[in-house]
């Protein structure tokens, strides 16, 4: 078993308060990891620390053996660790297709290239409808994303995320904010991606966490409280003690 | 050495009138993030109603300094209500965009009204009596202008730490919507603030004339130094504005004095400088 | 080959353009002024149209290629194409000095700093009247004719070919690099910072990519301005040119190649008109249209080209 993501005694501090508290997370090679606690237990937080949108106060993170701490958000996406955002970021007016080849752009390092037609790039283009096809969206490529629901547009924030060819994504409550209808089929297009990519997901909702979770963490003010199988981990008195109630119970969003 | 004591002295006056100018400015960029390049209008409003009241109304000058605050303030409070208040959720450009407008068709409607000559203020013989402090001659007014600053700056520290009032306006800064889910009226609470904040500039304005002078290029003439006390003290922050302010004026005095080849745009050297290495002010955030 | 829109209602532009000279030629010394003007707006149009960055002191490079066209000239480098390229390639290296200050910070601190930076470089350029001339300009450099061949007549023709060929050559670098992926990536900047990061993108680059290009066509500009009208002055640094350039794109409609350069002429016509007749007015008529655009007509002139625009682009 490899390692694909690797946090040891992670912390994160805003002022003199601890969000993050040496935190140990390991994510197994094509593993599908849940993490799952309160609200403020710092989960999102934690998801920045790793992706490097915040700085760290203590600790490393380590991306299939290599020491990323250090490096920008921009260069661990180059390296492979991908995000998605709990709300949707996006580029609002412009595209669903441009929304896509910029991510294979960026990736390709063919932005700094200002004179040739990006229009005309076929390789890219024809990628960026191939990660369309796999979010069932390729019918709206063509639309603008502020024109598009809210639930589509969390399957274009999939897309992009795709698009940077990831080997580990990090999905924010991919669900957030979406129909419970929708929300199936977001998950149902997460379970399809295939197994050489590793995903660490944050969500709330326990049903979805219990059907798709092969492990999970589950953190609780800063703190790892407990990690292993669902079975073990809706077992665990501790969690239900934190969570009132048994599997199938969830924290509302 | 006299000369340098003289100089620094001007320039706490001159750090005084740089406050009350930036207070508005400060709490209005902190509160509701309104990027409003046209403060300096109000400034220039409060000059020229206090002009107009002491040379066309012979009106006593103690009485023109409330006078200027009351009636920039209620100048404010009818832009806000009637455009600015729409501005506040615009992005930035638009922000930009309509406040340097604001700030252009003021100097220029004072253009109109006043012509474009310097305004002149002869203060009441009270005030231009030479005074010896400290072993200087200073004149009174420089006096008058640094006791008004201190005065106004603790009313208003005081205003915001210490009234119901002062403590809804740093809730509403901290977390707006959290603000408005306890019942505080945000938009009744922009409002009063933002008059507030006008009127200080109106009464700086009136102060202003007498030391600093007054023609229509007030409001741009000065706004680069009100934005970098507001950016330096950090927006939102009383006693930041405060220090950088006084802090300002003073560089700006004591540079010109000392090197006058440089010292005009030492400052904006200063503003460089310290925003590329201080991106957020001096201050965390706090009033 | 496509005929984009932009390009097709460049072509109409050029037409215009030609037309006017055979009907207005009295007036080719106010048409230099306007292409001049337009070139100017583009680049600013670079910078905050598609990359969102607001910065308002765009006239410092405006200013530096005009100055440095001038100090060619003093100095014996007189043939005006040489000396367009060299002033801008000091525009363009003066921006890459000053990249910092477009990359760190948020917006109220950039939009303050590109504000100093422009009264900087006006305070700096006012002390060191030995070299500009301080606030009485410079009046006197030598401006050779073009290439040996065409020499600066006093009807403005030669002026009028020559800063309408370069208008021509930045419109349409405008148009590929706003079509190409840089350009793109820029719009992404533009719309969602934080998710340019999260798809890999080294903003900071890009910024000072744009910066410097928009940098360095400003200063083409200015340089274009003092060889055509054999002067040189402190206004060509000022607050006043750099508000000039933020009107105009807004009321052009920010990030429309072809809405800039309509409103540059719109902007430049009535400023002549206007502006002599009583710049106090000219003043408050500004003000109005800029309180005004925000409020109504937010794409400007763009908003206008969008009727008859079918839904996508690129």
């Amino acid at each position: 078993m490899t390692v694909a993501l690797e946090a040891s005694r992670l912390t994160v501090r805003f002022g003199h308060f601890t969000a993050v508290d040496n935190v140990d997370l390991s994510i197994a090679s094509g593993s599908r990891h849940a993490l799952i606690g309160p609200n403020g237990a710092g989960k999102t937080s934690l998801v920045h620390a790793l992706t490097g949108n915040v700085p760290i106060a203590g600790g490393t993170v380590r991306l299939a053996g290599e020491t990323i701490s250090n490096l920008g958000q921009a260069q661990r996406v180059h390296k492979g660790l991908v995000r998605t955002f709990q709300i949707t970021q996006l580029f609002q007016s412009l595209t669903v297709l441009d929304n896509v080849c910029l991510a294979i752009f960026e990736r390709e390092r063919k932005t700094l290239n200002f004179w040739r037609n990006a229009g005309q790039d076929k390789a890219v283009i024809e990628e960026a409808h191939g990660h369309l096809q796999f979010v069932d969206l390729d019918g709206l490529a063509k639309r603008t994303v502020r024109s598009l629901p809210y639930g589509q547009q969390r399957l274009v924030e999939i897309a992009v995320a795709l698009a940077a060819r990831p080997r580990v994504l990090i999905l924010d409550e991919p669900a957030a904010g979406v129909p419970a209808a929708q929300s199936e089929a977001i998950f149902e297009r997460i379970q399809s991606m295939p197994k050489s990519l590793t995903l660490l997901f944050v969500e709330h909702d326990m049903g979805l966490v219990f059907r798709f979770a092969e492990r999970i963490s589950v953190l609780v003010n800063g703190r790892l409280l407990a990690e292993g199988t669902p079975e073990a981990i809706s077992n665990d008195p501790r969690v239900r003690q934190v969570y009132l109630g048994r599997r199938g119970a969830h924290a509302s969003a | 050495m006299a000369g340098l004591l003289t100089v620094v002295f001007d320039g706490v006056a001159y750090g005084m009138l740089l406050f009350l100018f930036s207070v508005g400015l400060s709490v209005t960029l902190g509160l509701m993030r309104f990027i409003n390049l046209a403060h300096g209008a109000f400034g220039m409003v409060g000059g020229y109603v206090a002009v107009t009241l002491l040379n066309g109304f012979g009106v006593p000058f103690l009485l023109i300094l409330p006078i200027a605050f009351i009636l920039t303030g209620l100048f404010g409070a009818a832009a806000e209500k009637a455009m600015i208040r729409h501005v506040y959720r615009m992005p930035e450009l638009q922000q930009v965009l309509f406040s340097i407008g604001f700030a252009f068709a003021a100097g220029a409607v004072a253009n109109i009204l006043f012509g474009p000559q310097q305004q002149p203020m002869i203060l009441p013989s009270w005030l231009t009596v030479q005074v010896s402090v400290l072993g200087l001659d200073v004149t009174a007014y420089r006096l008058f202008l640094i006791g008004s600053g201190l005065l106004v700056g603790l009313l208003v520290i005081g205003l915001f730490n210490y009234t119901l009032y002062g403590a809804k306006v740093r809730a509403a800064v901290d977390l707006r919507r959290t603000a408005e889910g306890i019942g505080i009226n945000v938009d009744r609470l922009f409002l009063v603030t933002f008059s507030l904040g006008a009127a200080f500039a109106g009464l700086g304005g009136a102060l202003a004339v007498g030391f600093l002078g007054l023609d229509p290029t007030f409001p741009l003439k000065y706004l680069v130094i009100v934005l970098m006390v507001v950016a330096i003290g950090g927006p939102g922050s009383i006693v930041g504005s405060f220090l950088a302010a006084l802090g300002l004026g003073v560089t700006d005095a004591l540079f010109k004095y000392l090197v006058p080849e440089v010292g005009g745009f030492v400052i904006y050297a200063l503003l460089v400088i310290m925003m590329v290495f201080f991106p957020k002010g001096i201050m965390e955030r706090s009033a | 080959m496509r005929v984009t829109p932009e390009a097709g209602i460049g072509v109409v532009l050029l037409v215009a353009a030609v037309a006017a000279f055979f009907l207005f030629p009295g007036y080719l010394a106010l048409l230099s002024t306007i292409f001049i003007l337009a070139i100017f707006a583009l680049s600013y149009d670079l910078l905050q149209g598609h990359a969102g960055v607001v910065s308002l002191g765009h006239a410092v490079f405006f200013g530096i290629g005009a100055y440095a066209s001038a100090l060619l000239g003093r100095h014996g480098i007189a043939e005006p194409i040489v000396c367009l390229l060299l002033s801008t390639l000091a525009s363009a290296l003066v921006a890459g000095v000053l990249t910092r200050i477009v990359v760190v910070g948020n917006d109220l601190t950039r939009l303050l700093v590109t504000l100093g930076v422009g009264f900087l470089f006006f305070e700096a350029a006012n002390q060191a009247n030995w070299l500009t001339g301080g606030a009485d300009g410079m009046p006197d450099f030598e401006v050779a004719p073009i290439l040996g061949l065409f020499p600066f007549d006093f009807l403005g023709r030669t002026a009028y070919f020559y800063t309408l060929a370069v208008l021509v050559l930045v419109y349409a670098a405008m148009l590929r690099i706003t079509r190409s992926a840089f350009g793109l990536a820029l719009r992404g900047i533009r719309e969602n910072t934080m998710r340019m990061h999260a798809i890999g993108a080294p903003v900071s680059r890009h910024l000072a990519l744009a910066y410097i290009m928009a940098g360095a066509c400003a200063g083409a500009a200015g340089a274009l301005l003092a060889q055509t009208s054999r002067f040189v002055s402190l206004d060509m640094l000022g607050f006043e040119r750099s508000a000039d350039v933020v009107v105009i794109t807004a009321l052009g409609g920010t990030g429309s190649i072809p809405g800039v350069v309509l409103a540059a002429a719109v902007f430049g016509y009535l400023k002549d008109a206007l502006s002599s007749f009583s710049p106090k007015y000219w003043q408050l008529g500004i003000g109005l249209v800029l309180m005004a655009s925000v409020f109504v007509l937010r794409q400007g002139l763009a908003g206008l080209f969008n009727v008859f625009r079918t839904g996508d682009r690129e």
